[in-house]
């Protein structure tokens, strides 16, 4: 038995010699040391032996078990870093293949240019009041100063629904009167609100007009509320929108809603005022109206004019987002084709 | 309106070192927005001012001079050609060829007495191709003409860039220019800029020359010089003796006035007027209508000129003109040939026989001034009778609107013309009538002014430049930037009384004057110069917009799902959301009334939409061809008509997705189409992650008959239902132009927003991770086929007791062994408390009381 264990002994060393791989380790600890290993048979059989010749078969049978199982642990480190080796070696793949593209959602743009709108008057105390799309005649126009026949509604052509005096809104201007109805308690408290929102115009669709766009109107009422502070106000909301640096221009204009009125152009932020087909060279991008609130709307909201004082603006999230983006066709926006919307 | 600089100067005298450039910003930020500068022949100034680089003809002050043709000879060669002998300035006069048939007149005939005034050109000058498209430039050079050099060349308007005549050269009035000496640049004698003026609705009064002269003057502190109203010597009999007029709608007609004026000669009115009218884009017709749009554009008041003979015969003696409203049925035609059915709102202006004009609008075909005809003999009008009135606005706009008619004097009656300018324009006319027809003016003038124009006054406290304007200024400032815009100021110590000119009719009184004034302050005083402040008023309560944040978590939640936000017209057609419907079929869409469009701008959106869904599919049949799986939603309104009222404007969600799960790569084989549980499991995450508990949320088959009748559910929330989802019928996929697929289902979802978001809360429990081990069982059952995996759950749960924490199906099996008709449900159960380790006895105690519970509901535990 002793010469057969030494020969199960050499005969598993040589074994180890052909093994290259975690199989064949497998399969060598398997016939060696497994449970029906030839070691641990052998080991089973000391019992028949002479007691006298136990404690020597024993020892030298523990010897050559453990010698075999560290030859095992050896060799299984070894094949492990054979194999990173050469997967480290083979592994190399072309990394200029295309990625595997993962499904995203995306906002339109006209959402996220609404959040940014929003966020910046959010800081400044502006909180979001929404009104109707479809509007009377009387808040649409006449609240806001502009009867009936009244030169103003010129410049903005309506849609009429066969309703009479129901009228889809023009502008979201109309919710100024919701908004001092609602929140104004009889012309009692200030307001601060921005009021986004679709509005609608009778216009023949092309790259520069659409019959459907959002605005975002905001108003504040207080006591004591000057030009000066809508200019410093405005102003402070283009740099946040536009760049610290943005340069900011008020010009005299006419809304009959709001005395004094003014557009508002930032320079051009893509030319740095040098002049490029988009600020159609003149240095300035046009980017919203705003004015002090007239005394007859702040009358029809509840407040006395000889007291309390507000201003309103208005601008277009589309008309920024196509100056910010370089779009050139106001279409894109309701056109929902995803090879424009997934740009963004 | 255009404005060229050169009238503009009759008016003011613009500051020496002002660049029209620096003008036109200056009026834009005061509110004239200039809108494009166009130059004649003069270099663009300062680029500093934001305006766009121009690229028009610049005429070089060296090369393109004034010239004076002395002597037209034959040409030896050519019968189509001439010489023409120009003096320029030089020593010796220059001898050029031209074929110019306006100079053919003058062949041979010696010396021309006075000399004919042009445009001449040098060699080296640079000028629009006469031959060319009216763009192309050329330099010119010395060329040979049949057999004689020429080198210099005699201008037309085309080749000097000032308009598209070519037919002769450009000959200038004597009368006006020949002070100026030959060889003086061209630039220094027709050089002009013209501002293109945008002009919003208030600033009715800068409609005209001496309108805006007046802003300009009250902008840079400047005099303005009025036109000379000075009327002419008299004779005759006057004009109350030869006419009458009769008011019958005073508020509508407040003032008419009235001249008449004999012995007009009709011809063309003199070079100076026809160059000025041509500047701003009107064409010269004769010396009497040429005089009524001279004072309508000089100093905003339009005229008319009737003539007198006509209205004679018409009357039957003197006539008496009528303004008044029309008769049923009356109609008239317009001087542009045109015949109008004349509205109840309509104001005319007739006589006793019946309509003349369509009053501030357009004069009448019949009764207007007459051209010489050389062919009869006939002199033409011989006797007008000039009338200027003012109108209301209003009626102005109706006229307009019914009539769809246009003109210039109806733009500025339309926005109103203070009832004083009338008399000056009268005035004016007959002035300038005198002067260009020879004409001799009657004594007096007929004034008819029933409804004068009250003297606005406004009560103005200096301290309402600080409260609304937001600056301190002195009274004396006050004072001289109102006296600026010609306002008369009383000072009463604090209270200024501001008495408004009698050109403006949009300064208000009381508090709305005090704005008006306010705003005339800041606008002289420059937009600029008004100091950027932080309100520092009382911050109003701050309000969350609750909806809005949890509108915006849907669309977040959704696009982390993987969907694109879409937004669409809120515009359809009846019959375009009737396609949501299979032929045939009755519409589950309910039956309510469309928001109708009175005006649509197209057939494809004549009403707002009922449902979302509709939408969708449209953007599915745009992306279908170059995006074979499309996921997207859109969260909008639609629209209900009241007939009592607004319409209800509820706030949807609709979601669609089709086509393959993943997208390939690299030619692997794509992935199935998604179907029903892909859409359901957006669903299922929209509604966790607004926190609305599984537990509230139940879904059940439905009837929708726009969707495929096995594969649609209806959401409801607690009991109420919240909307409907599930495969689009393929019929109506078809029908919207997606095609018959019925291996690539369209999947929608339509959800009523406003009734899914009365069930989310921004507070909600955060479930605290388990510190003891979960026991997991399975349960399979094999049941009837018509038995839903909800049904079937909700048995589970009821008997599942408090240590039941989840119940997830895995399997569905149907076929071998399970009977035909039936269904295996495999369940996987997971139980958990928080107290200590379950042991498997007393969860082997809840499973049975679940088989038990299940069995005595015709499941069968399967083996
Ligand atoms: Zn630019």
């Amino acid at each position: 038995m002793q010469d057969q264990l030494e020969s199960i002994y050499q005969q598993a060393l040589h074994d180890m010699e052909g093994v290259r791989d975690a199989e064949a380790l497998q399969a060598w600890e398997s016939q060696y040391l497994g449970r029906k290993g030839q070691l641990t048979l052998m080991l089973r059989q000391t019992g028949q032996l002479p007691p006298e010749a136990r404690a020597g078969f024993g020892k030298r049978a523990n010897e050559i078990k453990e010698a075999l199982q560290s030859l095992h642990l050896e060799r299984e480190e070894a094949i492990r870093q054979a194999e990173l080796a050469r997967s480290l070696e083979e592994g190399a793949i072309d990394v200029t293949l295309p990625g595997r593209t993962q499904a995203m959602g995306g906002l339109h743009p006209s959402t996220r240019t609404l959040r940014r709108i929003q966020q910046i008057w959010a800081d400044m105390g502006f909180q979001v009041y929404r009104s109707r799309d479809v509007e009377l005649d009387e808040v649409n126009f006449t609240l806001l100063n502009m009867p009936p026949h009244h030169p103003a509604r010129d410049m903005q052509d309506t849609f009429y629904t066969t309703q009479p005096d129901i009228i889809l809104r023009t502008h979201t201007s109309g919710g100024q009167i919701r908004a001092m109805r609602e929140f104004g308690e009889d012309g009692t408290q200030p307001i601060r609100v921005i009021l986004p929102g679709m509005c609608y115009r009778y216009e023949q669709i092309s790259t520069r007009s659409e019959i459907q766009f959002h605005q975002v109107e905001g108003l504040a009422i207080g006591k004591g509320i000057r030009m000066s502070d809508l200019k410093g106000t405005i102003t402070e909301f283009a740099r946040r929108l536009y760049g610290e640096h943005a340069d900011v221009r008020f010009r005299a204009s006419y809304f009959p809603f709001t005395e004094p009125s003014m557009e508002v152009d930032v320079q051009c932020f893509l030319c740095e005022g040098h002049g490029c087909s988009v600020c159609k060279r003149t240095g300035w991008l046009e980017i919203m109206g705003c004015g002090m609130v007239h005394p007859v709307v702040l009358q029809n909201g509840g407040y006395d004019p000889n007291e309390w004082s507000g201003f309103a603006f208005g601008m277009g999230p589309e008309r920024i987002t196509m100056l910010k983006n370089g779009i050139e066709d106001i279409r894109y926006f309701w056109g929902n084709d995803l090879r424009i919307l997934e740009q963004f | 309106m255009r404005l060229p600089i050169s009238w503009l100067k009759e008016f003011v005298d613009l500051p020496a070192d002002l660049s029209v450039e620096a003008l036109a910003e200056r009026l834009t930020t005061a509110g004239l927005e200039v809108g494009k500068i166009h130059y004649l022949g003069i270099p663009q100034g300062d680029p500093r001012y934001g305006v766009p680089p121009s690229d028009h003809l610049v005429w070089d002050r060296e090369r393109v001079i004034l010239g004076a043709i002395q002597e037209v000879k034959a040409h030896p060669q050519a019968d189509r050609l001439v010489l023409a002998v120009v003096e320029y300035g030089a020593a010796e006069p220059e001898t050029v060829v031209t074929g110019a048939p306006n100079l053919f007149q003058y062949r041979d005939q010696g010396p021309i007495d006075p000399p004919l005034l042009t445009a001449f050109a040098l060699e080296g000058a640079e000028l629009i191709d006469g031959h060319g498209d009216g763009v192309q430039r050329l330099i010119l050079q010395e060329k040979e003409l049949r057999g004689i050099p020429n080198r210099c060349m005699v201008c037309s308007e085309m080749e000097l860039g000032l308009s598209d005549e070519h037919e002769g050269i450009m000959l200038l009035d004597y009368e006006t220019y020949h002070h100026i000496a030959p060889g003086t640049p061209l630039a220094d004698v027709l050089g002009d800029a013209i501002l293109e003026l945008e002009l919003t609705p208030n600033l009715a009064r800068c409609f005209s020359m001496l309108g805006v002269a007046r802003e300009v003057a009250a902008l840079y502190n400047l005099e303005v010089r009025e036109p000379d109203y000075s009327l002419p010597p008299t004779s005759g009999e006057s004009v109350e003796s030869a006419a009458a007029i009769d008011i019958r709608e005073p508020s509508l007609n407040p003032r008419f006035t009235a001249t008449l004026l004999r012995n007009v000669t009709i011809k063309p009115s003199p070079w100076w007027m026809q160059w000025r009218l041509k500047l701003i884009g009107q064409r010269p017709i004769s010396n009497i209508v040429d005089v009524t749009n001279y004072v309508m554009f000089e100093i905003g008041q339009p005229t008319h000129a009737f003539d007198y003979d006509i209205l004679m015969e018409r009357a039957g003696g003197k006539p008496t003109i009528i303004t008044r409203l029309p008769d049923a049925g009356e109609e008239l035609k317009t001087l542009d040939g045109k015949n109008h059915k004349l509205d109840p709102a309509t104001l005319l202006v007739a006589d006793t026989k019946g309509a003349l004009s369509l009053a501030g609008v357009m004069g009448g075909l019949e009764s207007e001034v007459q051209d010489p005809d050389p062919e009869t003999g006939y002199v033409g009008t011989t006797t007008v009778l000039l009338e200027a009135a003012a109108w209301n606005f209003i009626t102005i706009r109706k006229t307009m609107s019914s009539t769809k008619q246009h003109s210039e004097a109806a733009a500025r009656f339309s926005r109103g013309v203070h009832p004083a300018v009338a008399l000056k324009g009268v005035m004016r006319g007959a002035k300038l009538m005198c002067e260009v027809s020879g004409a001799t003016l009657a004594p007096g003038i007929l004034d008819v002014y029933p409804s004068p124009a009250p003297t606005v006054v406004v009560d103005f406290p200096v301290s309402e430049v600080e409260r609304l304007l937001g600056f301190r200024l002195e009274k004396t400032e006050v004072i001289n930037l109102l006296h600026r815009l010609q306002f008369e100021v009383d000072d009463q110590g604090d209270m200024l009384k501001v008495t408004v000119p009698d050109h403006r009719l949009d300064i208000d009184t009381g508090v709305i004057g005090k704005a008006d004034i306010a705003e005339e302050i800041a606008r002289i005083y420059g937009y600029d110069n008004i100091p950027n402040t932080i309100m520092d008023d009382v911050l109003p309560p701050q309000r969350n917009n609750v909806s809005l944040d949890n509108e915006d978590r849907v669309r977040d939640l959704l696009v982390e799902a993987g969907l694109q936000e879409v937004i669409n017209y809120r515009f359809t057609t009846p019959e375009h959301e009737a396609l949501l419907t299979p032929m045939g079929l009755p519409s589950s869409w309910g039956s309510f009334d469309y928001v109708r469009l009175l005006n649509p701008i197209s057939a494809e959106r004549t009403a707002l939409r009922h449902a979302i869904l509709g939408s969708l599919l449209d953007n599915a049949v745009t992306n279908m061809h170059h995006h074979p799986s499309i996921r997207i939603f859109e969260v909008g309104n639609v629209y209900y008509a009241n007939p009592n009222g607004l319409p209800d404007e509820p706030r949807r969600l609709g979601i669609l997705i089709t086509g393959p799960r993943h997208t390939g790569w690299m030619g692997e084989t794509d992935s199935d189409n998604v179907d029903f549980y892909d859409l359901k499991g957006i669903l299922e995450t929209l509604l966790d992650g607004l926190h609305i508990p599984a537990r509230a949320t139940t879904y059940r088959a439905t009837e929708h008959n726009s969707f495929h009748p096995g594969r649609v559910a209806m959401l409801k929330i607690n009991d109420e239902p919240v909307g409907v989802f599930g495969q689009v019928h393929p019929l109506v996929c078809d029908a919207f132009g997606l095609g018959l697929d019925l291996q690539k289902p369209v999947l929608a979802a339509e959800l009523d927003l406003d009734r899914v978001l009365a069930y989310t809360s921004e507070t909600f429990a955060l479930q605290h991770i388990p510190l003891h081990p979960p026991v997991y069982r399975d349960v399979a059952v094999v049941v009837d086929e018509d038995r839903t995996a909800a049904e079937i759950a909700d048995l589970i749960w009821q008997s599942g007791g408090e240590l039941l924490r989840e119940v997830r199906l895995f399997d569905v099996y149907r076929g071998q062994p399970i009977a035909e008709g039936q269904k295996s449900l495999a369940y996987a159960l997971t139980f958990q408390t928080d107290i200590e380790t379950l042991n498997d006895k007393a969860v082997n105690r809840i499973q049975k009381d679940i088989v038990n519970h299940l069995e005595a509901h015709g499941a069968k535990l399967r083996a």
